[in-house]
């Protein structure tokens, strides 16, 4: 007889199984994720009457105390990251090349966690152009569109935010004059 | 092992020959007799086998995006994932619940951790160099894999400094290992 794989449930927040959320970094988060998708296992973990435990109580509460420190230093930490990041804002240009061609340069995207090299390859399906990541002036990424595709762009960027809860970011859309250049 | 493991680590994929699959599969189930029966399931014969080799002369093995067992240098050892789907298949041993802390931030298990109260080895001698799956006291899964430094016995006799080299744990640089 073939034996069936036990089915482990995990938690949406921190990936552990449920039980080690108390372990990690973010058991708030976690279980208000568990109470939301998985009320019977919430009541069975947390709510039941406090874990059978070897240890002395002293033993116990250093544990926890230590254990909500960390904690609290974490949510601290990702408060002042999330602030941060709402501060920073993308910027999409538009660079003239020749006659009535442009191009679209996106850069300041790397604090928001998109691998770049992938976004490119979407933009050039998408839009049918090439779009390639290169460094600019100041050594810093940015995805390059051929073709004048700002506004597409601009739409696509915030619907890319809203989705990770980030409305508040800017898209700022700038366009760089063109540089008469006479012989 | 896997405390800074990223995807940058990984340097080829490729996918693994039949034959070569084949070999896998009995090694695996010479390891771990018990896998036998299940080993149909967790490795169909058509499946596809895709090895990931890493950093430090890792090889990762993956089966439906899933990375399954590791190689370090000859023995496989099961990941996580693997021995909550297959829990009874691995030797085990249990930590109080004092270590559990340490252990999900990656440091080697001690003796006296093992011997506690709540912590539980098993009754008959495991060799040492074995892979263990640890448990924790109260947790119904386990938290780690590790290899014994000491035979169980001489954990039990000697009681002081490292007992088993850790890993992998939950939460370390492979478990949150994605494969696109």
């Amino acid at each position: 007889m073939a034996e069936e794989p036990v089915k482990v449930l995990y938690c949406g927040v921190c990936t552990l199984p449920v039980e080690y959320c108390e372990f990690g970094k973010t058991l708030k988060q976690c279980k208000k994720w568990l109470k939301e998708n998985h009320p019977k296992e919430y009541n069975n973990l947390y709510n039941s009457d406090a874990p059978t435990s070897s240890l002395s109580k002293e033993r116990e509460e250093e544990i926890s105390k230590s254990l909500a420190k960390m904690q609290l230093k974490e949510e601290r930490k990702q408060e002042r990251e999330l602030r941060k990041l709402k501060q920073e804002k993308i910027i999409v240009k538009r660079i003239p090349r020749t006659k009535h061609k442009n191009v679209i340069a996106v850069c300041n995207l790397e604090q928001f966690d998109v691998d770049m090299k992938k976004l490119a390859k979407k933009f050039a399906s998408k839009f049918a152009t090439g779009a390639s990541v290169s460094k600019n002036l100041e050594t810093k990424d940015e995805i390059i569109i051929q073709g004048d595709v700002g506004e597409e762009v601009e739409e696509y960027l915030q619907d890319m935010l809203k989705k990770k809860g980030l409305d508040s970011v800017k898209i700022e859309f700038i366009e760089e004059k063109r540089y008469l250049r006479r012989k | 092992m896997f405390k800074k493991f990223t995807k940058d680590d990984v340097h080829t994929q490729t996918n693994v020959k039949s034959s070569v699959q084949r070999a896998l599969r009995t090694k695996l189930v010479n390891q771990y007799p018990k896998l036998e029966e299940s080993i149909k399931i967790l490795m169909p014969k058509k499946s596809t086998v895709v090895l990931y080799k890493c950093e430090d002369k890792i090889n990762l093995y993956a089966v439906n995006d899933e990375v399954l067992f590791y190689q370090k240098f000859d023995e496989l050892i099961p990941s996580l994932k693997l021995i909550h789907m297959y829990p009874s298949c691995f030797p085990r041993v249990q930590v109080d619940r004092g270590a559990i802390k340490f252990i999900l931030s990656g440091a080697n298990i001690m003796c006296p951790g093992l011997t506690s109260k709540g912590a539980k080895l098993p009754d008959e001698d495991i060799a040492k160099g074995t892979t263990v799956a640890v448990y924790a006291e109260g947790k119904e899964n386990a938290l780690a894999v590790g290899k014994l430094l000491m035979s169980t016995d001489e954990i039990k006799k000697v009681n002081k400094g490292m007992g088993i080299e850790l890993i992998h744990y939950l939460a370390d640089g492979l478990w949150n290992f994605e494969i696109e």
